[in-house]
């Protein structure tokens, strides 16, 4: 009854697929084609990454008039992680950033690669590309100091 | 390079450590030497098995450990017809709810040889291990029950197990 419990790694994994729709789909394309694409909303506000539906007029949003913002932009907030999972972007200690893109009103999550002392709110970064791209928000490898 | 993209893959995978507890850990350590261990509980005397740390029904911890056979009675049983992933077992296949002789609860396992219209609550049946060199601390050590050529067993023997 003393003796040891035992343990062992228990692994569990649903392998999903989903369908990505009109605009998520061209968003992902354009991120292949290495261009970040943005919604001109009908209230003028570029919301990136893009939306299925208009925030002010709730109407669908047509992916023919997405618009190409970035590839450069500014931190509006940033946050350190110091324990790196599996799965992050780095296996390493990295900052996750939200970044407004050059020509967007609104700001995406990505990784920050970049030395915590030198990371700021305002501070210009730029998309560094994956190099080989497949249709995925990884397809940004992270963003890097501009 | 051309063709727009339509759909994503979006594994969600969790890596757990699991331990299985004091009562669980005993009983695998017994399955890796082959041998079946239940638990006993000190107020209802009723056998567990697979064991646990304490009795469901009471609820006082077990302290007995009881060796078991390898043969038991088919409790219920449910005929699989319905495919899924990941399967590996051809349909249709028997699942039964076997009380190994000794323990009062029953064990849900894979019965082979016998045909799904033939399985009858009462069969007496007897577990098939996998080789010695495969065992682990599993209880997949078990490939499956099959039908041991005796009488079937009274409802009466197993009728509290269900």
């Amino acid at each position: 009854m003393t003796e040891e419990v035992l343990s062992a790694p228990h692994v569990m994994e649903f392998p999903y697929t989903r369908s990505t729709g009109p605009v998520v789909g061209a968003f992902l394309t354009g991120l292949r084609d290495q261009k970040v694409l943005g919604y001109k909303a009908s209230d003028g506000r570029v919301v990136c990454p893009p939306p299925e539906f208009d925030a002010a007029s709730n109407a669908p949003v047509d992916a023919a008039g997405l618009v190409e913002v970035g590839p450069e932009g500014v931190v509006t907030s940033w946050s350190w992680n110091p324990l790196p999972r599996n799965g992050n972007p780095f296996d390493r200690p990295f900052a996750w950033a939200l970044v407004k893109l050059d020509g967007a009103d609104s700001s995406m999550l990505h990784a920050l690669d970049a030395d915590r002392d030198s990371i700021s709110t305002g501070m210009r970064v730029r998309v560094r590309w994956a190099e080989e791209r497949v249709g995925f928000i990884n397809d940004i490898a992270c963003f890097e100091p501009a | 390079m051309s063709e727009p993209i339509t759909g994503i893959t979006t594994p969600i995978r969790m890596e757990y450590r699991y331990t299985p507890g004091t009562a669980t850990s005993q009983f695998l350590r017994a399955m890796k030497e082959g041998r079946f261990e239940g638990r006993r509980c000190p107020s209802c005397s009723k056998v567990y098995f697979p064991p646990r740390g304490g009795c469901s029904m009471c609820g006082v911890e077990f302290a007995e450990t009881v060796p078991l056979q390898n043969t038991g009675t088919v409790a219920t049983y449910t005929v699989v017809n319905v495919n899924f992933a990941n399967r590996t077992v051809d349909l249709p296949y028997i699942v039964a709810e076997v009380v190994f002789d000794g323990a009062d609860v029953t064990t849900a396992l894979l019965l082979k040889g016998v045909a799904p219209d033939e399985v009858r609550q009462g069969m007496r049946v007897e577990a098939k291990w996998i080789p010695e060199e495969e065992w682990d601390f599993s209880l997949t050590n078990i490939s499956h029950v099959e039908p041991l050529d005796e009488p079937d067993a009274p409802f009466e023997s197993y009728k509290d197990a269900i």
